[in-house]
């Protein structure tokens, strides 16, 4: 009896769906149009308010919207998001209470379920992207499962029409991000530095790098996220990327106290300020 | 059965594989490379073998335990892990590791530690090796295990408590991995049982099976058949027991984890994915991990390294649990009976060899002590009082 003998299904990766769904066309049109694409990130069951939120940064001139469901141990988080999600928990919020919410949210943009892995696995593959799916969830990020995990999830992504966005970190190597573009679906996340999730002084040399690099591999669309902090930073990784996406800072200003009005002027700002490039 | 290497993605059956951040796959691709090089050369594992030799003090003895044997009709070995340098088996690993890094090229070592039993061992070796040292502990657990953070700080290591979830291991295990994603370039991550990503819960096996290969030879020695009828580890992540286990596992001797009852994840828990691994994991009915409760904060952990995962749904080894009431009487019998402070993890494997006498009557039990009671001594008088 070896474990080796047993089919290793770690190793099995499917490949990616040729059409382009809901959230990637979306993504191209914007781009196609000469738009800077902006994503911010609002956490799932936080307080009264997220779902104004929501519908808030989506009028501000939200490209797409991440909605995080929060997890018990989030390791790519830093302290901001880390404080929404346990917050969110302590508040009661589970898979279930969020995504009913999102099924009558009508925010007029994609919505993209950001978690981790053993939210969708303890659910069941199928279940989980099935639950995405029927509450208007067009993508899903799951930021602790790797390319070389990520088979069993996308086979049952990919079946219910759930974009699964891959993650392409500063320290892949060359070989490895062709493999992890041509994985990925609705977007590119290219993670900006080295380092969880969270507001930073001064955007790291490396968001630009790794942004060129996974531009120089694949037409789809590239946003750098984790470390993007305000409007100045947004429009600098602007000049490489197609975009970006934006959580601590705005989820900052929530835990602040600040509310929809607040949230959706600062994403305003940013939309304003990507649009005068 | 022996224990086998786990499949390319790392896997023991359905269990284990690498469930990092992108972030990290390059540097676990990196160790797993680096661990197979070394291992397989005879000059690192001389060099490992003189350190764990001259340093920590190996081979540890097995202790026949005359009087406790009489008390409980079921005769015990306790192989003495307790006597290695630094208290603990966890010395093992980390002379391992260390030269691993030292090797790789990288100089500052993180690490997590529950009781501080592992935290206490990286910062010795970041000592030994000139190399610096953070180690991630939670909030309760520095409270509860003062001498063990007092002890690190000696010995030149930083100690940065964990302040989210239940402030215990897995909060200490998520600061860790979150450092490391931000200094992978310069940093190994000195993870302290047999769990987390691939390589680490084989690597970490690999590092300990000397205490098994050693109690084999010592039990060959002395018993008649040459094996014990049972072998009895506690198990948290299962680091002490999976070393025990691996010389072991294909003979006939039973093996049985012990785990807490308050942190029995492979008693309580269906299979999850946290901490880089997919193994039982004690969760609420959406994919939460639950927090652990026990007296041990070296076992307060609601996962257990995969390969554990493994032995017991292809029914190799078993999973008993214990209550804090339990492993407090065996803490003070084996104290009482041997002149021997326990440490309260392996009091837990005493605990159910003590509870299940019965059942044992007439066996020869080895039971792992991996390491000793000091630590646990301001903890016990107050609840002794």
């Amino acid at each position: 009896m070896t474990p080796s003998g047993a089919l290793d299904e770690g190793l099995a990766i499917p490949p990616a769906p040729t059409h382009h769904g809901e959230l990637e066309t979306a993504l191209r049109a914007g781009r196609d149009r000469g738009r800077k694409l902006l994503v911010p990130y609002v956490t799932g069951g936080l307080g009264d308010e997220w779902v104004d939120i929501v519908r808030a940064v989506a009028d501000a001139g939200a490209d797409a919207i991440e909605i995080g469901v929060p997890f018990s141990d989030p390791v790519m988080d830093g302290p901001v998001i880390q404080a929404a999600s346990e917050q969110a928990l302590a508040g009661g919020a589970t898979p279930v209470t969020i995504l009913d919410r999102l099924r009558g949210i009508d925010a007029g943009v994609p919505l993209i379920v950001m978690t981790y892995y053993n939210v969708a696995f303890h659910a069941g593959h199928q279940r989980f992207a099935s639950s995405l799916a029927a509450a208007g969830v067009s993508g899903a990020i799951l930021p602790d499962l790797p390319l070389d995990e990520v088979g069993p999830w996308a086979v049952a992504a990919d079946a219910a029409d759930v974009e699964t966005v891959m993650l392409a970190a500063p320290t892949a190597p060359d070989d490895r991000l062709p493999r992890i573009v041509a994985r990925a679906r609705g977007f590119v996340y290219a993670v900006g530095l080295l380092g969880v999730t969270g507001e930073r002084d001064s955007l790291a040399s490396s968001s630009l790098t790794i942004a060129s690099r996974v531009k120089a591999v694949t037409d789809k669309p590239v946003l750098v996220g984790v470390g993007v902090s305000n409007a100045a930073q947004a429009v600098e990784i602007s000049q490489v990327a197609d975009g970006v996406v934006i959580g601590s800072a705005l989820m900052r200003r929530v835990l602040e106290g600040e509310g929809p009005l607040g949230a959706g002027a600062f994403i305003a700002e940013i939309r304003a300020a990507l649009d005068a490039g | 059965m022996a224990l086998s290497e786990p499949s390319a993605s790392g896997r023991f059956g359905e269990f284990g594989g690498r469930f990092v951040p992108e972030t990290l796959v390059p540097a676990c691709e990196d160790l797993e490379r680096a661990f197979r090089s070394a291992w397989g050369d005879p000059t690192f594992r001389d060099e490992l073998d003189s350190f764990l030799a001259d340093y920590a003090g190996r081979p540890s003895p097995l202790t026949e335990c005359h009087r406790l044997s009489e008390d409980l009709g079921v005769r015990v070995l306790l192989k003495r892990e307790d006597l290695n340098h630094t208290g603990s088996h966890k010395i093992n690993n980390v002379l391992g590791q260390a030269l691993l890094a030292r090797r790789m090229g990288k100089k500052r070592l993180v690490a997590e530690t529950g009781a501080g039993q592992h935290g206490v061992a990286t910062a010795t070796v970041a000592a030994l090796f000139g190399m610096e040292c953070m180690v991630y502990m939670g909030e309760v657990d520095m409270e509860r295990q003062a001498l063990n953070v007092f002890r690190m700080h000696l010995l030149g290591a930083e100690v940065v408590p964990a302040l989210s979830g239940s402030r215990t291991l897995k909060d200490a295990v998520n600061e860790a991995m979150r450092d490391w994603v931000a200094t992978v370039e310069s940093t190994h991550y000195c993870l302290g049982s047999v769990m987390g990503p691939h390589p680490y819960p084989w690597m970490v096996r690999e590092f300990h099976t000397v205490i098994g290969t050693e109690a084999r030879a010592q039990c060959a020695a002395l018993l008649d058949g040459g094996v014990p009828d049972v072998v009895a580890a506690c198990v948290g992540g299962g680091s002490n027991a999976i070393g025990i286990f691996a010389g072991f596992a294909d003979t006939d001797a039973e093996l049985v984890g012990v785990e807490p009852a308050g942190g029995a994840a492979v008693g309580r828990g269906v299979p999850g994915v946290v901490h880089g691994m997919r193994s039982y994991l004690m969760q609420d009915e959406f994919g939460q991990v639950q927090e652990a409760h026990s007296i041990s904060a070296g076992l307060d952990y609601p996962g257990v390294g995969p390969e554990h995962s493994f032995l017991s749904s292809v029914g190799r080894a078993r999973y008993e649990q214990v209550t804090d009431a339990e492993v407090i009487d065996a803490f003070q019998l084996l104290s009482r009976t041997e002149g021997i402070i326990p440490a309260l993890e392996p009091a837990h494997a005493l605990a159910w060899i003590s509870r299940d006498r019965a059942e044992l009557a007439g066996k020869t039990v080895l039971l792992n002590l991996s390491g000793r009671g000091d630590k646990d001594v301001g903890q016990m008088m107050e609840i002794l009082g």
